[in-house]
C-alpha cells in the first residue's frame, strides 16, 4: 500500500505543483475556480480515455507516439503560459492595485482563464495517464491484496492535492504587490521548463537534433530521481543531465517572456486612468 | 559530390548509427526483465526494444539513461538512449520499481 501511495503521489505531486501555481497566479479573478476546476475535470477525462489507447497511441508515428503527444501537449502549454505572461504584463499592475484597494472580492475579465485551463488540463492530463494505467494494472492483477493497493492509490491522489493546496497556500500568504511579480517569475520558469521537456522528448526520440546528448551531470549534486530534484523538474525545468537543444529553448522562452514583459510593462497601459499612476 | 553532401547533412540532423544497429531487446514477464544485465557500445546512439508480455502494464524508466516509456500489456516500444560513457547504468519499470536490470557500456575499440 506504502508503495503504491508513494508511486501515485509522485505523478500527482507534480501536476500539483502546477495546479497551485496556476491557482495563485490567477488569484482574485472571478470565476476561475470554474475554470481550474474544469482544467483537472478534462485532464483526469483525457487521462482515461488516452490511457485505454495506449497501446495504439506507443505505435504511431513510428513508434513515436507517445513523445510526439507528450511533446506536443507541454508546447501547448508553453504557448498558453507565454500568453497569459504577456496579459498579466498588460494588466496586472492594475489588477493588483484594485486587489489592495478593494481586497480580494475583485471582478476581473477572464481572457485568461481559459489559456490556465488548459494548462491545468495538460498537467493533470500528462500525470494522469501514469496513474490511470499504474491503477488499471494493480485492478487487472489477480494477485492479492489489489484494495489496499488502490487504497493507497487514493491516498497518494489526496497527498498530491494537499501539496497543490499548500503551495497555493503558501504562495497567496505574498503581500498582494508582490503576489504577480513571484507567480510571473514561476510562470515564465514554468513555461521555459515545458518547453526545454517537450525538446529533449523530440531529441530524445530522434525527431530533432539533440545539440550534444548530455551538457554538464550534476546528479551526483542534485539528482532529478529526488523529491527535490523532481519539484524543481516540474516547477522550473531543472534537468541533471540536460541535452543542448533543451537549454537553447529553455533560454529561448525564458528570455522572450521576461523581456516581452518588461516591454509590455513600460508600454503605455490602454486605459487612460492606469496610464496616469505613477 | 551533391549526394554524399547531402547525405552527410541528413547524418549530422540524425546522429550516426541511430537506425544502424540491432537494437537491444529487453522482455518483461511475471515482474522481471530477461535479460537482466545487457551490454552495449560506449559512445554509440542504440535502440532499446521493450516487449511487455505481462497482463499489467509498464513503463520502462532510466533516470541515467534518460527514458520514460509506456508499455501496454503485449504491446512494445522502442526507445533510443546514449551516447553513454563507459559504465553501469540502471533501468527499471515505474510501476514495479523492485523489477530492475543493469546496462553496460562498454568501450567498443577494447572489446573488439
Amino acid at each position: 500500500m506504502l508503495a503504491t501511495l508513494i508511486i501515485v503521489f509522485r505523478e500527482v505531486f507534480e501536476a500539483g505543483l502546477i495546479v497551485g501555481i496556476v491557482l495563485a497566479a490567477t488569484e482574485g479573478v472571478a470565476r476561475r475556480g470554474v475554470f481550474v476546476a474544469s482544467g483537472i475535470a478534462a485532464g483526469v477525462a483525457g487521462a482515461a480515455l488516452l490511457a485505454a489507447f495506449a497501446g495504439a497511441l506507443s505505435d504511431a508515428f513510428e513508434g513515436s507516439g507517445q513523445e510526439v503527444f507528450t511533446a506536443s501537449i507541454l508546447l501547448a502549454a508553453t504557448v498558453m503560459l507565454s500568453w497569459h505572461q504577456l496579459w498579466m504584463a498588460s494588466h496586472g499592475r492594475a489588477m493588483a492595485r484594485e486587489m489592495k484597494a478593494m481586497g480580494r472580492e475583485v471582478a476581473r475579465g477572464d481572457r485568461s482563464l481559459l489559456a490556465m485551463a488548459v494548462v491545468v488540463a495538460v498537467a493533470v492530463l500528462r500525470e494522469g495517464v501514469e496513474v490511470v494505467l499504474f491503477l488499471y494494472g494493480i485492478a487487472v492483477s489477480t494477485q492479492a491484496g489489489a484494495l489496499p493497493m488502490l487504497a493507497g492509490g487514493a491516498l497518494g491522489v489526496l497527498a498530491g492535492a494537499l501539496v497543490s493546496w499548500l503551495l497555493y497556500r503558501g504562495l497567496v500568504a505574498i503581500p498582494v504587490h508582490k503576489l504577480f511579480k513571484v507567480t510571473g517569475w514561476l510562470i515564465a520558469l514554468l513555461a521555459a521548463g515545458m518547453a526545454g521537456q517537450a525538446a529533449a522528448i523530440l531529441a530524445g526520440a530522434d525527431l530533432i537534433p539533440a545539440w550534444g546528448y548530455q551538457l554538464w551531470d550534476t546528479s551526483w549534486l542534485l539528482p532529478e530521481s529526488g523529491m527535490l530534484g523532481r519539484a524543481l523538474h516540474a516547477l522550473a525545468g531543472y534537468s541533471d543531465r540536460p541535452m543542448g537543444i533543451q537549454v537553447a529553448a529553455y533560454l529561448a522562452v525564458l528570455t522572450i517572456l521576461v523581456v516581452g514583459a518588461r516591454l509590455i510593462g513600460r508600454r503605455p497601459a490602454p486605459q487612460p486612468a492606469v496610464a496616469r499612476v505613477s | 559530390m551533391r549526394l554524399s553532401r547531402e547525405a552527410l547533412a541528413l547524418l549530422l540532423a540524425v546522429p550516426v548509427n541511430a537506425w544502424a544497429a540491432d537494437p537491444v531487446t529487453l522482455v518483461l514477464l511475471n515482474n522481471q526483465f530477461s535479460p537482466s544485465e545487457v551490454k552495449v557500445a560506449s559512445g554509440e546512439r542504440f535502440r532499446i526494444e521493450v516487449q511487455n508480455q505481462g497482463s499489467a502494464p509498464a513503463e520502462f524508466e532510466s533516470t541515467d539513461l534518460r527514458v520514460e516509456k509506456i508499455v501496454v500489456p503485449g504491446g512494445k516500444i522502442t526507445v533510443m538512449a546514449g551516447p553513454l560513457k563507459p559504465g553501469t547504468y540502471k533501468f527499471f519499470d515505474d510501476y514495479h520499481p523492485e523489477t530492475t536490470g543493469t546496462l553496460t557500456a562498454v568501450d567498443s575499440v577494447a572489446e573488439k
